[in-house]
């Protein structure tokens, strides 16, 4: 494997992800994450000399909607999705910033 | 000698655009809906729905960035910013980084120290995040996806400010090129015009800048120029005592004065940003440029030129008039229906400004018509109506948008112009005040006041007083 994923690599990944991982995971993790950056680095192989970089592999530009409202209040079906419902709002664990 | 240090400044300003929809999905985004009522999977954040460009934005982004002196890009995209908060439904938000919809911009503020450039580094359009509130009773939080989708420009200033009052000016620029353009209402203090300050300071003289930090919720002008004064001594107290700035976002608490540190702030690439798949390149072509410049208005200092020259009416008038353009459009709306240029703005300068201050209003909130503002002028041309009943038919019309022609019918306030009821009147009132006949005759000119008041009240306000003061003269 070339790239080897360092342990402050992990633990940050980690972090930004909000992940808890455990000692075990973590080895798996890095090892897993170095295979997925080689595979990567094949790309690295080619000659994108004057290439341009693409987003999209689509030939399709300027897609608009015209500024006019056309959804009614779903309320009730939108909070089907959420884990917990309370005064027509969604629940979540208590978050501040 | 103490050294000196200078204040280096650049703003982040997000700006809420007026669509009527969100900026991918048809959700409305009138404000003060129920809780999650303007929702939908495209908003909520749910697996495989679509966003779809909403055309409006486009146009208003493009709009502000041709009126600030911006490039446009004319091959542009939108990319994830990837980061985990629940009021961010989709743990990305849709923004620009790699190729912001407007660069290279520059506006042009004045301040007691003179006029100057202020570069703008980029103009950028996102989505808004939903709304989380606290709940105290059962130990989570609540949110609502109303915001969520909103459309945002953000605008990025260069560090090119040096102190609260350049702030503000560039503020105040921003605000009026926003507003004169219909692009957002800009208001500070209901968010949609929001500013972060990233304020770093350096001794005079340096070349480097120093580490920087950025303030947030600062809602109101005030709070700015405080914070801003608050932040340069909290810095310039680190560096004299040996220590160092670190870079971190900080939240203002306008109420104690000071800020608090709330996180470091975390490098771009922590936020993993990639071109969005699901939305298409925008590519604008010299066509669709020309079509919006083709559109834009007489913007706040062309009209202030304009009206020095075509209205005769006093520099502060011009300056208090344009500064919303709303009120200008008042003003030059009814100068067009054919009132005088100076009575039209004294009503606004004066009764209007009064109304707007003890109701707590802004100017664009004003109701009443060109149409009735310019009947109220003629009836007190035409001398239908003296000035204090033109007042008080000014206050319905403020409140209600009345038609004081059917107003002053209705409520028959017109004045009496019948010489003869008015005379009877005069000479009763004479007969009645012997003691200020007397007084006038003997050369106190004051004394005809009184009676002219005293004929106003007997009239009911109905009469002209210019008319009863000549009947006064002639009868003493």
């Amino acid at each position: 494997m070339a790239n080897i994923i360092s342990d402050e690599t992990i633990e940050y990944v980690g972090i930004l992800a909000k992940l808890e991982l455990s000692g075990e995971e973590k080895e798996q993790a890095k090892k897993d994450m170095g295979s997925m950056l080689d595979y990567i680095d094949k790309l690295g192989e080619l000659d994108t000399e004057g290439v341009e970089p693409m987003s999209h592999v689509f030939p399709v530009k300027n897609v608009f909607r015209e500024d006019i409202v056309t959804n009614e209040d779903v309320r009730d079906e939108i909070l089907k999705n959420a884990p917990g419902e309370k005064n027509g709002m969604f629940t979540v664990p208590r978050t501040f910033e | 000698m103490a050294k000196q240090y200078e204040t280096v400044i650049g703003l982040e300003v997000h700006v809420e655009l007026a669509t009527k929809t969100k900026i991918f999905c048809g959700c409305s985004t009138a404000f003060g809906g129920e809780p999650n009522t303007h929702t939908c999977p495209v908003c909520t954040g749910m697996p495989g729905s679509l966003p779809v460009l909403n055309k409006q934005v486009l146009e208003y982004a493009v709009a502000v960035g041709l009126a600030t002196n911006c490039t446009i890009t004319q091959y542009c995209k939108f990319d994830r910013k990837n980061y985990f908060y629940p009021d961010n439904p989709q743990n990305y938000q849709i923004s620009q980084l790699y190729l912001p919809i407007c660069r290279n911009g520059k506006v042009e503020i004045e301040t007691e120290k003179g006029k100057k450039y202020i570069g703008i580094h980029e103009i950028h359009m996102e989505e808004d995040a939903g709304k989380l509130i606290h709940d105290e009773w059962d130990d989570c939080s609540l949110v609502d996806f109303n915001r969520s989708g909103v459309p945002l420009i953000e605008i990025v200033s260069e560090p090119d400010m040096r102190s609260a009052e350049e702030v503000i000016a560039y503020l105040e620029k921003l605000r009026m090129t926003i507003q004169y353009l219909g692009a957002s209402d800009c208001k500070l203090q209901e968010g949609s015009m929001r500013a972060d300050v990233n304020l770093s300071i350096r001794e005079v003289g340096a070349e480097e800048f120093g580490t920087r930090t950025e303030m947030k919720n600062l809602n109101s002008f005030k709070a700015i120029a405080r914070a801003i004064e608050g932040e340069r001594e909290r810095q310039i107290d680190l560096l004299e005592a040996g220590e160092k700035v670190i870079q971190e976002t900080r939240r203002w608490d306008d109420n104690k004065g000071e800020s608090y540190a709330m996180r470091s702030k975390e490098d771009a690439q922590d936020y993993r940003y990639f071109p969005d798949p699901d939305l298409v390149p925008i590519v604008l072509d010299d066509a669709f440029l020309d079509q919006i410049r083709a559109k834009q208005p007489e913007f706040r200092e062309e009209k202030m030129l304009r009206y020095k020259e075509e209205f005769d009416i006093p520099e502060y008038d011009i300056q208090i008039i344009t500064g919303s353009k709303h009120m200008a459009d008042i003003f030059e709306e009814t100068v067009a229906l054919g009132s005088q240029p100076k009575k039209v703005s004294n009503w606004l300068m004066v009764e209007t400004l009064r109304l707007l201050k003890e109701n707590n209003m802004d100017p664009e909130d004003i109701r009443f018509s060109p149409e009735n503002l310019a009947k109220l002028i003629s009836l007190t041309d035409a001398k239908a109506i003296n000035s204090s009943v033109a007042k008080e038919v000014f206050e319905v019309m403020f409140d209600q948008n009345v038609d004081p022609e059917k107003y002053v019918e209705e409520k028959g306030l017109k004045t009496v112009n019948d010489e003869g009821a008015l005379r009877k009147t005069v000479e009763e009132v004479i007969a009645n005040n012997p003691q200020s006949v007397e007084d006038y005759r003997n050369g106190k000119e004051k004394a005809i006041g009184f009676l002219v008041g005293q004929t106003m009240k007997a009239m009911k306000g109905k009469a002209d007083p210019g008319m009863i003061n000549k009947l006064l003269k002639e009868l003493l």
